[in-house]
């Protein structure tokens, strides 16, 4: 699926090309994309009704801030919306966290599959959104194959970290992990695909559900990445997607009395305490996930299942 | 305790009609080369041998039989792909191979549960509902540690051992396969395989699959023959290591031809497992799992649970359950989607398990056979419970490997024990009963490598299998089964 | 016919009672629905399935006209096609029995009646005994009871026990079915004791559910009732009766519990002496499927009555 207007240098998506404007007549009039929030496996929009502008940015550079041409028009989501994702992120865990290992690895497999099915789309909307033609490949390629990474733990991280326990009177006791519940991931802003993806991933490939703030200034793979995911027999309700303004959100994602684990990404010194603070309303579990290069090896790995699992002990008499 | 006028009658008016798979979708050529190097090529002897149908006694098509030449070949092709191509590969983009083949099975997965039946003789509703889908789920599983090895072993860099040689049964060819292969290949190994002799054509059509799927040439051989291609294979100095499932008997002399070579090799070998059921059982669900145990796959099953120990207090009346639940399997023709029991698997086994039920008679056993009907052709037998024998039995000892049952009654927790162990296997058992302390008791004390409790018969590619004693060495699934493939430096 | 118990009913040891493992019912059950089953037999099973149902209507808003509607059906399942068998029995309140009776004289179609306070039984023992003695004067051939579940689960089983033995006595010449009201004991260890009690007290038959709440009939639930019936017949040589009732909508699950039936019990219970299916909407799918089976096309709901 071809940027419509990118041929033409407008790289507008969100008008029609050019050419019907001019009134040639034989050209066809490009259909353009809604960007909608993903709550519970559907797209609504924001029940403010607000949206924010995305703008053209020359190349190389993605930020929304200084003024440019309109390329979309994200949903400016709000607290609302964000309590109506929560309830249904709580609504689905019960099923999520209770499906086998292999059933989750296979969900995640498919987003893989149906990740890559879309390649072509997701380096065009990267492009749009400012990012270099090259780097934009690279990350949709690293993003398919880190879906592929994680769907390989979801049935062997309980194996490497779970134990079996020698304690000295004679019971039989085992630690196993499970699935902390509804994590709220504020994705990083610097990586519209790649750091979305290896955030949500080891979230839900570990059982739990979860509510999603996309990079404020490149939200759009977000919002096409909800679609990969509906695509891909993931429940409703397990990831929900929302795009608006960090500065708006951030206080909502910490502080949610419903919400079991916070996961801030590339959050400042200030934006990290403030998470922190509110966090301990509930005794929410905080994980701080600083800037990272996301397309290195090491932004992947168990340890970030690990992050978002509790550990259950269970004893019982070894006896007649 | 059951009076005589209560008999169970399950001959009813309402018989089920024959439920046939279709086999219109299934290919299977007349005519089957080995596979090295990515193609199918002749045997450099030009000859074959049948497969058949054992349910029917038809021939289902032609089989090469590689000699040591033909063995040496696809070593070298697996030497050449494993040094030039497959060690070189990322690991992950290895997975993203083993990935493929999952998916793909289960794509086909109709049409390999036909010729799994087809060839084997084991019911299709077994195939399809069963092997395929696990042997599917261990690539799957596989897959995944490709480029994970680095977690399964504190401390220590896995490396691949290079050549691995395999040999597979005939009681669930496909997912034997499944079981080699896959690990093999996610720890960065190359394969040569050898199937059973009368069960080759699902991995003929797993070679066809990976051939499918882009798998670099050599990676996987399939070599088919007989005992002599499984020992030139064990045999060749190139190969780095041996996998070897089947029976104990073969086992041994495998060990001893590696004895003195530098190779890798586990063993997955035969058993004669207790399955013990004690007065406290949820009885109706244990003697669901004696069936599932020993009658299921025609008990063609080194894990069968094939000593039933119940404790004396209910032993009748599981027996009489038992009984009424023997009825209600269904002999037949494999591919009729209703048969419980298909066709035990050559015309040898069949002979082999009828001098069992001879020397179980000689022996002075209470024989006990459903009144199941036999297909007129084809090689059948009935489920068999055998009563008054003890440990000294033959059939008590002997592994069948036939839908056949040895029944003791037992008192205490100790007999029950002490019996259980008192064997050369160890490969599985069984414990029956509502107390929880009782089962982990019973399975700290059972040596056998696998213990179901309140189940039998249950595999997972997550879950480690593989016995003790002369049920062999080595384990296959889960992390544990990672070790059988690599070195740790 | 019931032979008469020789010795008066005892409370039967509640806690010698075999456990029963979940997952193992599970999967026997998943089994029995990989029976395929197919051409003259699929014909068979659906007509033996027809002829065992007790066609239903227990609203509070039932009038003589619905009920008569209903016997109607009952009588007429689909004239155009020959051949087929009536329903077992039609199943109404007790204030509703005369009316069936009427309209279904000079049929072998039974009249049952719900009683006991049914569905939830929550009322005094003089209330259920006299509920159970109106159906009867009105002419109810069999009387379906609820037990109390509440004293079930209190471990109040003599109770429960007692009650069972009163009302089968209210009963008379009637047949009484009990309904266990699975849903509400929660495991399939009680679903298995109060199948002991029951029969012990002097059920004629068992039966699930009362169908008003969720949930109602299941695979498991009834498996382990014939299990439990089973056992019974082979210590006493009694023969006990069991039904499923409620959420027994589509053919295709009809057939699955008949494999069950035949494979736990066998043909000593595949009749409508012996085994029934609470249902009202089940008639007519299992009527389609017939019809699909005749014609080889796949039928509308359009052509068949709904009463």
């Amino acid at each position: 699926m071809a940027a419509r207007g990118r041929k033409k240098g407008t790289g507008n998506v969100a008008r029609s090309a050019d050419s019907a404007s001019r009134g040639n007549g034989g050209e066809r009039v490009a259909v353009a994309k809604t960007y909608k929030l993903y709550i519970d496996g559907r797209f609504p929009r924001s029940e403010s009704g607000r949206y924010y502008r995305l703008e053209r940015q020359p190349p190389g550079k993605a930020s929304s801030r200084n003024g440019g041409e309109l390329i979309a028009n994200p949903c400016r989501a709000s607290r609302k919306d964000f309590r109506d994702a929560v309830v249904a992120a709580r609504t689905a865990l019960t099923g999520w966290s209770s499906s086998n290992a292999y059933l989750r690895g296979q969900v995640v497999y498919r987003a893989a599959e149906m990740l890559e099915g879309r390649r072509e789309q997701f380096v065009e909307e990267l492009v749009l959104q400012g990012v270099p033609r090259a780097a934009a490949a690279d990350e949709v390629r690293a993003s398919i194959d880190r879906l592929v990474y994680y769907a390989g733990w979801a049935d062997k991280y309980q194996q490497v970290f779970s134990s079996v326990n020698p304690v000295s009177t004679p019971h039989f006791n085992f630690s196993v992990l499970e699935p902390m519940g509804v994590v709220a991931i504020v994705a990083p802003e610097s990586s519209g695909l790649l750091g979305l993806v290896s955030n949500i991933a080891p979230a839900v490939a570990g059982g739990n559900t979860c509510v999603v703030l996309a990079s404020q200034t490149l939200p759009l793979s977000a919002v096409s990445f909800a679609e990969v995911l509906q695509a891909s027999d993931f429940p409703g309700g397990v990831v929900n997607i929302l795009t608006g303004l960090r500065e708006e959100l951030l206080d909502q994602f910490a502080s949610h009395m419903d919400v079991n684990a916070v996961v801030l990404c590339e959050g400042d010194a200030d934006a990290a305490r403030k998470t922190q603070q509110l966090a301990a309303d509930n005794i929410k579990r905080v994980v701080l996930r600083p800037a990272a290069a996301w397309d290195d090896a090491a932004a992947q790995s168990p340890y970030h299942i690990g992050d978002t699992q509790e550990v259950k002990t269970t004893w019982h008499p070894i006896g007649g | 305790m059951a009076r005589p006028d209560t008999k169970l009658d399950f001959q009813t008016e309402w018989q089920y009609a024959p439920a046939p798979e279709t086999t219109d979708h299934v290919r299977i050529d007349p005519q089957y080369g080995l596979y090295i190097g990515g193609e199918f090529v002749a045997p450099r002897s030009g000859e074959y041998f049948d497969t058949i149908n054992p349910a029917k006694e038809k021939k289902l098509a032609r089989i090469a039989k590689a000699d040591r030449g033909d063995v040496d070949r696809a070593v070298k092709a697996a030497r050449r792909a494993y040094e030039n191509v497959w060690s070189k590969m990322k690991p992950a983009e290895r997975g993203k191979y083993l990935y493929r083949i999952a998916r793909t099975l289960l794509e086909r997965a109709r049409e390999f549960s036909a010729i799994e039946s087809l060839d084997g003789g084991k019911p299709i509703r077994e195939s399809r509902d069963v092997d395929i889908p696990l042997a599917a789920a261990h690539f799957f599983y596989y897959a995944g540690w490709a480029d994970k090895l680095e977690y399964a072993f504190p401390g220590r860099r896995a490396a691949p051992l290079g050549v691995a040689g395999q040999i597979i049964p005939w009681n669930f060819p496909l997912l034997m396969a499944a079981w080699k292969i896959a690990p093999a290949l996610a720890c960065g190994n190359t394969v040569v395989l050898k199937p059973a002799e009368t069960t080759p054509l699902t991995a003929l059509k797993l070679a066809e699959l990976m051939r499918d799927v882009d798998l670099p040439p050599g990676v996987v051989n399939i070599v088919t023959g007989a005992g002599e291609t499984g020992a030139a294979l064990v045999e060749h100095p190139d190969v780095d290591k041996i996998a070897f499932t089947g029976s104990t008997e073969v086992g041994r002399i495998i060990q001893r031809a590696l004895a003195g070579t530098r190779k890798h090799y586990t063993l997955e070998l035969g058993g004669k497992a207790a399955n013990i059921i004690f007065a406290d059982a949820a009885i109706d669900q244990a003697v669901e799992g004696i069936v599932n145990g020993i009658f299921f796959n025609q008990g063609h099953v080194c894990c069968a649970g094939s000593r039933l120990f119940v404790q004396e207090a209910i032993a009748e009346t599981v027996i009489a359950r038992l009984k009424d639940r023997m009825e209600t399997l269904i002999v037949g023709d494999p591919l009729d989607k209703n048969t419980d029991i298909g066709a035990i698997n050559s015309a040898a086994q069949l002979e082999k398990i009828e001098e069992y039920l001879r020397i179980g008679k000689a022996e002075g056993a209470e024989v006990y056979q459903s009144s199941a009907r036999l297909p007129e052709s084809g090689f059948f037998c009935r489920p068999t419970i055998f009563t008054g024998v003890s440990q000294s039995n033959r059939v008590v000892q002997e592994e069948i490997f036939g839908p056949v049952l040895s029944i003791q009654t037992f008192r205490t927790f100790q007999e029950a024990l002490d019996k259980a162990n008192n064997t050369p296997y160890g490969l599985s058992g069984g414990v029956w009963t509502d107390k929880g302390a009782k089962i982990f008791k019973m399975t700290r004390a059972l040596r056998a490598g696998v213990v179901w409790a309140n189940t039998f018969n249950k595999f997972d590619p997550s879950s480690p299998f593989g016995g003790y004693k002369e049920s062999g060495m080595g384990r296959e699934g889960g992390l544990h089964g990672l070790s059988a493939y690599v070195e740790l430096h | 016919m019931n032979a008469a118990q020789q010795l008066p009913p005892r409370l039967p040891e509640m806690d010698r009672v075999t456990p029963v493992d979940e997952v193992g019912v599970e999967e026997r059950v998943a089994r029995f629905g990989t029976r395929s089953i197919k051409k003259d037999s699929k014909v068979h099973a659906l007509k033996l399935a027809l002829s065992m149902i007790d066609l239903t209507t227990l609203e509070g808003q039932d009038t003589p006209g619905k009920v008569r509607q209903l016997c109607q059906k009952a009588m007429h399942l689909h004239d155009s096609v020959p051949g087929l068998p009536h329903v077992a029995a039609v199943c109404v309140y007790p204030t509703m029995v005369a009316v069936a009776r009427k309209a279904l004289q000079g049929t072998e179609i039974k009249v049952a009646s719900v009683a006991t306070a049914f569905p939830s039984g929550m009322a005094p023992l003089s209330v259920k005994l006299e509920d159970t003695r109106v159906a009867v004067a009105e002419g109810a051939d069999e009387v379906d009871m609820v037990i109390s579940r509440g004293a079930f689960l209190a471990g109040e089983y003599q109770r429960v026990f007692d009650e069972i033995v009163a009302v089968k006595e209210a009963c008379g010449r009637a047949h009484l079915k009990v309904i266990l009201e699975t849903g509400e004991l929660g495991t399939l260890d009680r679903v298995r004791r109060a199948s002991v009690l029951s029969m012990h007290a002097g059920a004629d038959f068992i039966k699930t559910s009362t169908g008003k709440i969720q949930p109602a009939a299941t695979l498991p639930v009834t498996l382990v009732m014939l299990q439990a019936i089973r056992d019974h017949f082979r210590a006493t040589g009694r023969r006990i009766g069991m039904k499923p009732a409620g959420g027994i909508g589509k053919a295709k699950l009809a057939i699955q519990y008949l494999v069950m039936l035949r494979e736990t019990l066998g043909a000593g219970w595949m009749t409508p002496e012996w085994f029934r299916f609470g249902a009202s909407v089940l008639a007519n799918d299992l009527l389609m499927q017939l019809e699909k089976q005749r014609t080889g096309i796949y039928q509308s709901a359009d052509y068949f009555s709904k009463d």
